[in-house]
């Protein structure tokens, strides 16, 4: 293998961990979920272990059983803190790991995500992503109260769909915005010409003027280009729209397969998709989303069954995976063979299986020499190109 | 005044943003925008025990007749976060960040503060400014702008909203008890709902109660609207008078507001921002000072300034030549663009400018000095903590908010040589008191109001 055939890690991070009850294990730490040190020690732990990026999820919503609106139980997690702001918090005492928080593309202003996510870059030197995701739920539009979002109560309703191609067309507005805003600093744009008493030199700076269906932004952008030029986006789709949505918008995409034949059906798709909108450049890194409880002293079916018992099972869109570090990376190798960049991690127990990752998983990827280096940047780290064109400076002569 | 306790004195240091006080022609004025910028400021308040890290917020790079200024520093951070990352560089010092309550919402201004004082253990703050321009707005797809009149009465909903959201959450919502199985108290955590004019929102907030349960409040704005909005609702006030006798007529003038708001005026703080100049003796500082303000008044700075109160063209006009003759025209579109709009009235200013210039014989650039010479603590450190010492202590203000000349050492100087001797004299104090800002600056908690959940 190559080292750009080599794979790459990373994690979601979520609350206590991705399953309903994971907050009641032994490890756990509920009380301090809303504290600077548990986020801390996640991800400093992570980028220890040389996991490649950590995402973090996020929601106007609190979070809910129904995918549909708040539910009243009082057993699970509720609430949770800014992933934008849990990402800057950390950026400083960790190192090398990728951060990449969930901002909504619904409800947030384009201009604020590219300034927040461009200052996360420089402040973690270069390691900033940006997951984009619509809300689609009616209580969070009533958050806002500046759009109606009719409330659903089955998933096969056509309006759905309906609803979830206008946010998606949207958010493939807000992308964009958001790069044109990055863009719209030359990277040589400060000059600090003390003869001319020029700080800038204007005709480097560039209004977007970027006006689609829902809304309009001016520019340039108030922070400049932020050290990776283009900090990654990387996006989760389950199905044709959002595919669509990645193909145009994304530099990664978060799929969710649930074995070999559809993990091929889905590469399949995705890269139909990219056809579909005639992406240029780079193909998109595609990344298969797996729920996963590793074995300890004990074995992690056996604490699946035993999590599942306390209230709700976990029930999900990725595959949840519970076995042994080396079961794992078997398959984390056949998706590697498919033609998978590599796999985010969701631990069902974030106390439990994030050390697990890292103590075991890691070492045992290692050991097959399927983790790719150091990269430098995220965009490094994730094997993208690191010197990315601005769409506004003037071509090159010669 | 001899009855009554020393005060202590509130400092906030401030990374010169985007104007022409920061000295980016210095040899070692640094980056505005690498994170080490900003770390080496407020660690080294940190150090000098200032009660609060600054920063000011433009939603637009400023721009003259259509082109953006190239003489004046410009870019700058996201203000959350890079104050979210500040708080884990640095322990105690409180973290104030400015932000629009026209172009934000505020179920997601409410829950990024919060979440900040989470992150900081309880340091967060927000300057809250009212802007209004429409041509800040072109960058926003919602709010777009609001007229002079409106933009208070959405401020003030805004405030009410945000503390209603942070009020959501009772302190002892959460119980997370493993054996029970027990998260949430009740399950009606969090939930809200306000109709009002400005916004009609409702449904459940997302963050617990933080642990100033309100972040501190600030406001920035000067008009009667402005000072009877910061009277009402407001911990700390950011004025631009630091100079006395206006200083002390703006402060009797809100804490008498504060009074008639029903409120405790020791409990509304009045901090302008403030610049210092040090040297070995006083001529030394002055020519320092002279200096830097050469270097402020560059003739392009100096005409934005002049053609912002004017609102025209002023280019044919000699910088060092007489001021213009002919009137402001304020009907005309704004030919400075993206700078806050500082002076209380228009064809009041530009009479005391025409006034100031006559009886000193003044230039342009003269006035400029005159008018905005920032420095107003100049001297040896001794003599720069005496006249601060009595600016603060004259009820000129309750403290200051400084920055340096040159970012990111200006402040270091002032922490250095001037904080030592106001320590010594009892108006600094020597450590934290407490492990909040509310606490360090002395500020209560308000109550929280009553449980909605309980009404509904
Ligand atoms: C000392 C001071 C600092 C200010 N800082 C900012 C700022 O950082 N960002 C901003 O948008 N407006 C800022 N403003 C502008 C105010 O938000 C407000 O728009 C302006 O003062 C007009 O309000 P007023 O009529 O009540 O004075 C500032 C105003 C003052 C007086």
């Amino acid at each position: 293998m190559t080292t750009t055939d080599r794979l790459r890690l990373g994690v979601a991070l979520e609350g206590a961990g991705w399953h309903p009850a994971a907050w009641r294990e032994e490890s756990s730490r509920p009380t301090e979920l809303f504290t600077p040190n548990y986020w801390a020690d996640l991800v400093r732990r992570a980028d220890a272990a040389g996991i490649d990026f950590a995402t973090i999820e996020d929601s106007f919503a609190v979070q809910s059983g129904s995918p549909f609106g708040a539910d009243d139980r009082t057993d699970e997690v509720r609430g949770r803190l800014d992933a934008l702001l849990i990402a800057s918090r950390v950026a400083p005492v960790t190192r090398r790991i990728g951060l990449i928080p969930t901002v909504t593309t619904t409800h947030t202003e384009p201009f604020h995500i590219s300034t927040g996510i461009a200052t996360l870059d420089y402040t973690s030197l270069g390691r900033a992503g940006w997951q984009p995701k619509v809300s689609p739920r009616a209580d969070e539009a009533r958050h806002f109260g500046r759009r109606d979002i009719p409330e659903f109560t089955d998933r096969e309703d056509p309006r759905l769909w309906e609803i979830a191609a206008e946010l998606f067309a949207e958010a493939e507005d807000v992308v964009e915005a958001v790069r044109r805003l990055w863009d719209s600093w030359e990277d040589d744009a400060e000059i600090r010409d003390v003869a001319t008493d020029r700080f800038l030199d204007a005709d480097k700076l560039h209004t977007v003027d970027f006006e689609r269906r829902s809304f309009r932004v001016r520019g340039p952008s108030i922070t400049p280009r932020p050290p990776q030029g283009q900090p990654v986006i990387a996006a989760l789709a389950h199905a044709e729209i959002p595919y669509r949505f990645a193909a145009a918008s994304a530099d990664v995409v978060f799929v969710t397969p649930q074995d070999i034949a559809g993990a091929t059906a889905i590469l399949d798709e995705v890269r139909r998709a990219e056809r579909d909108v005639a992406r240029t450049g780079e193909p998109l890194r595609v990344f298969a989303d797996l729920v996963v409880f590793l074995d300890a002293d004990e074995p992690a079916s056996d604490r699946l069954e035993r999590l599942d018992a306390l209230g709700r099972p976990l029930s999900s869109d990725a595959r949840i995976f519970a076995g042994s570090a080396a079961q794992l990376a078997d398959e984390i190798a056949a998706l590697g063979e498919l033609g998978y960049a590599g796999v985010r991690l969701r631990p069902g127990v974030a106390t439990d299986d994030l050390p697990r990752i890292a103590d075991d998983l890691v070492p045992e990827l290692r050991r097959r020499d399927l983790l790719a280096g150091d990269g430098g940047s995220l965009r490094g780290v994730l094997g993208l190109p690191t010197s990315v064109p601005n769409r506004y400076a003037p071509a090159l002569a010669g | 005044m001899s009855t009554r306790a020393r005060k202590q004195i509130i400092l906030a240091a401030y990374v010169g943003g985007v104007n022409e006080h920061t000295a980016w022609e210095h040899p070692d004025a640094g980056s505005q925008i690498a994170f080490d910028t900003f770390r080496q400021v407020a660690q080294t308040a940190e150090r000098g025990r200032f009660d609060y890290f600054f920063l000011a917020e433009g939603l637009a790079l400023r721009e003259r007749a259509g082109r953006v200024f190239e003489h004046d520093i410009a870019g700058r951070p996201d203000t959350l976060a890079v104050l979210a990352s500040l708080a884990a560089v640095t322990d105690h010092i409180g973290l104030i960040g400015t932000l629009s309550s026209t172009f934000n919402e505020p179920y997601e201004l409410a829950r990024q503060l919060a979440s900040l004082d989470h992150l900081s253990g309880g340091r967060a703050g927000w300057n809250v400014v009212t802007s209004w321009d429409a041509f800040t707005g072109q960058n926003f797809r919602r709010g777009g702008f609001l007229t002079r009149e409106e933009r208070y009465t959405r401020a003030e909903e805004f405030v009410r909203t945000v503390q209603e959201l942070w009020d959501s959450w009772a302190e002892d919502a959460i119980v997370a008890d493993k054996q029970s199985g027990r998260f949430l108290a009740d399950d009606t955590v969090g939930r809200f709902s306000h109709a009002g004019a400005q916004f009609d929102i409702e449904g459940r907030f997302t963050v617990p109660r933080s642990p100033q349960g309100r972040p501190v409040l600030v406001q920035a704005g000067i008009s009667p609207q402005g000072r009877d909005f910061a009277a009402a609702n407001s911990d700390l006030i950011f004025s631009p008078f630091s100079r006395q006798p206006e200083a002390q007529e703006f402060y009797a003038d809100v804490k008498s507001r504060a009074r008639s708001f029903g409120r405790n005026p020791d409990d509304l703080k009045i901090i302008p921002g403030a610049g210092f100049v040090l040297g070995d003796s006083r001529a030394d500082a002055e020519e320092k000072a002279r200096h830097i303000l050469e270097q402020q008044l560059s003739d392009k700075a100096v005409q934005v300034q002049f053609e912002q109160l004017w609102n025209r063209d002023l280019s044919a006009y000699d910088i060092d030549g007489p001021l213009p003759s002919i009137d402001p025209d304020p009907e005309a579109p704004p030919i400075i663009q993206g700078k806050a709009f500082i002076y209380q009235d228009r064809f009041e200013t530009v009479r005391r400018w025409r006034a100031l210039a006559e009886e000193k014989g003044l230039s342009i650039r003269g006035v400029a000095a005159e008018v905005s010479a920032r420095a107003d603590f100049i001297g040896t450190p001794e003599q720069v903590a005496d006249a601060l010492d009595a600016f603060i202590q004259n009820d000129g203000a309750d403290g200051v908010v400084l920055g340096g000349h040159v970012t990111p050492g200006g402040i270091d100087e002032f922490v250095d040589k001037v904080v030592p001797l106001l320590q010594e004299r009892g108006s600094l104090r020597t450590e934290y008191t407490g492990s909040t800002l509310r606490e360090n600056l002395g500020l209560p908690v308000p109550e929280r109001r009553g449980a909605l959940a309980a009404t509904v």
